[in-house]
């Protein structure tokens, strides 16, 4: 085993997360343990409703867990902070700000005590080219496409420099083209800056392509992981090389394996 | 009649530039520039003219046709009435006669129509600034907290029904005075839409954004200037715009009742001279400048609302 995936960096260990709802309690989520490793990139992948954004918010401290416990860097989460960014999907980015400025806010508040006011500019100018966007960051929200505002959130999130990156569907909004383009950039940026990432997600392809462990959970009420697939595929990864390498193919056919054989989603009347 | 007049002068340009533009071409085809450039701005603004008549008609013919229904109207009511009812002609003269020195002053109980309205708006804007002072923070505390929100629901929804001349009394009492007593109606009249539009601005804010917040821990001072504020401007602005509204319909009936100098007290002092005209003027101008309050805050709120706060 390879040592840096030994080291246990976010821990899950028997979340439990039950919601109050007016048809009374709903349990979402059970017996969840799992442990992710520092640069590691886990997909957390299953049917609608099966409770992965759910296990997002938990490790992102948005909301806290019926039972169990989670930890991140050997402390417990209490609550949401900038070393663990979020990536929403509909970016929510505030439409008031210019993209430059939404940056500028989180920036400021992550380096604002330490730094001097050239510092922080530079940092919001670095953190638009990561991502292309040097050209809009005097633009509103409202004036660029669907996928530029998503790239302003995703660097958003790594302007923070954060020690995890939680995306949630943050490509799902998105036609397939602008998808694949911003999962290179995403491939490209997770290697230069090792992020931690956890990602939810419902394309396959995605979750094969991008990371190192596939999350994989059963259909809820009650949802828990089903199987955890580890992608050991070697960095960089080319989206052209794989789609005919073998290995990725056997992933590729594991996962919608599970997904649409043995937990195959069962309509329920709305 | 309205029509008519409106009818020949329109339908002589609408064929004029076409002649005009087909002359040109072959000029400006030759390359003559300096000529070409010369020659733009006044070829190019017959060629809108062209297509203006139909937008024209739609936009200002159906407007005009209302008020030629109310003149109409008014007019027939007029002759009908034996003239108890001044006539349509008689009250422009007199509007004319009006407003040709609106700023005199032959003591307290005899002022110009302009000092009339100013004083007016002026205590519309004390009463509607004092209340945008207390009701716009009230609604941020009660939109923000559940318990100040549980607190104050039950009071609102009490005092909110209550005619605000029924509070003019207390203010007479309490300030001892006329003009206080009307800037306090008005005080309480704009209070509420301010109060209540804040506050449900404030609940609204998506949860998205207080998300964000939440993640990058931000400060409450930062939360409240650079997310709950922009949120909640174009709810608060709604508010501002229905108080301006109600303040101004109810100054004219507290003014009634209070006397002094103003719009209202205007429209009971002509009355008492039996001067329809000039009641008839006041109604006019009364609707104007609440017209043109409405337009002025309209522009405003849509300045501040953002694409996505629309959808």
């Amino acid at each position: 085993m390879n040592a840096s995936l030994s080291t246990k960096f976010i821990e899950v260990q028997g979340v439990e997360q039950t919601f109050k709802t007016a048809k009374g309690l709903f349990p979402a989520l059970q017996g969840i343990n799992l442990t992710i490793a520092k640069g590691e990139f886990v997909a957390l992948i299953g049917h609608s409703g099966c409770g992965k954004s759910t296990l997002l918010n938990l490790i992102a401290g948005l909301t806290t867990p019926t039972h169990g416990a989670l930890l991140c860097a050997n402390r417990e989460i209490k609550g949401p902070g900038p070393e663990r960014a979020v990536v929403f999907q509909n970016h929510s980015l505030l439409p008031w700000l210019t993209c430059f400025d939404n940056i500028h806010l989180a920036v400021e508040r992550v380096f604002g005590s330490k730094e001097g006011k050239a510092q922080l500019k530079a940092r919001t100018d670095a953190a638009l080219a990561l991502v292309g966007l040097t050209h809009a960051g005097q633009k509103r929200p409202g004036e660029i496409s669907g996928g530029m505002k998503q790239r302003v959130g995703i660097a958003r999130a790594l302007s923070m420099e954060p020690q995890v990156l939680l995306m949630d569907e943050p490509f799902g909004a998105l036609d397939a083209l602008t998808r694949a383009k911003l999962q290179d950039e995403l491939l490209d940026i997770v290697a230069r800056t090792h992020s931690t990432v956890v990602m939810v997600t419902h394309d396959v392809d995605e979750a094969v392509l991008l990371s190192d462990k596939i999350v994989m959970m059963t259909n809820g009420p009650a949802a828990t992981i089903g199987e955890v697939l580890h992608v050991e595929l070697p960095r960089p990864r080319k989206r052209v090389e794989l789609a005919e390498d073998p290995r990725y193919v056997h992933y590729r056919k594991a996962v919608i394996e599970f997904l649409y054989t043995r937990q195959a989603h069962v309509e329920k009347a709305a | 009649m309205v029509s008519a007049v409106f009818h020949a002068p329109l339908d002589i340009p609408q064929e004029a530039p076409q002649i005009i533009a087909n002359n040109d071409s072959p000029i400006s085809a030759r390359g003559q520039k300096h000529l070409e450039s010369s020659q733009a701005v006044g070829r190019r603004a017959p060629r809108d003219w062209s297509a203006l008549p139909r937008a024209f008609w739609l936009a200002v013919l159906p407007p005009l046709c209302g008020l030629g229904l109310l003149v109409g109207l008014w007019a027939v009511l007029s002759s009908t009435t034996g003239g108890s009812i001044p006539s349509p002609k008689d009250t422009w003269l007199q509007a004319v006669e009006v407003f040709s020195d609106p700023f005199y002053r032959n003591g307290p109980n005899d002022q110009g129509v302009g000092w009339n309205v100013l004083m007016s708006l002026q205590r519309v804007a004390v009463g509607f600034g004092l209340a945008a002072l207390v009701g716009i923070p009230a609604g941020f505390a009660i939109g923000r907290f559940a318990f100040l929100s549980r607190m104050f629901n039950p009071l609102i929804s009490l005092l909110r029904p209550v005619s605000p001349l029924a509070w003019l009394p207390i203010g007479l009492l309490v300030f001892k005075g006329a003009n206080p007593a009307a800037i306090w109606t008005i005080f309480i009249c704009s209070i509420w839409p301010m109060v209540i539009n804040t506050a449900v601005g404030v609940q609204r804010v998506p949860q998205d954004y207080l998300n964000v917040a939440r993640v990058l821990n931000l400060s409450e001072w930062k939360v409240l200037t650079k997310i709950l504020f922009p949120s909640v401007l174009p709810y608060m602005l709604t508010g501002v715009r229905l108080a301006v509204g109600t303040a101004w319909l109810v100054i004219v009936a507290a003014e009634m009742l209070t006397g002094g100098v103003g719009i209202g007290f205007w429209v009971w002092d002509e009355w008492n001279n039996l001067n329809v005209k000039n009641i008839i003027i006041a109604i006019f101008v009364i609707g104007i400048v609440g017209l043109l309050l409405e337009a002025a805050l309209v522009k405003l709120a849509t300045a501040f609302t953002f694409e996505e706060v629309k959808s």
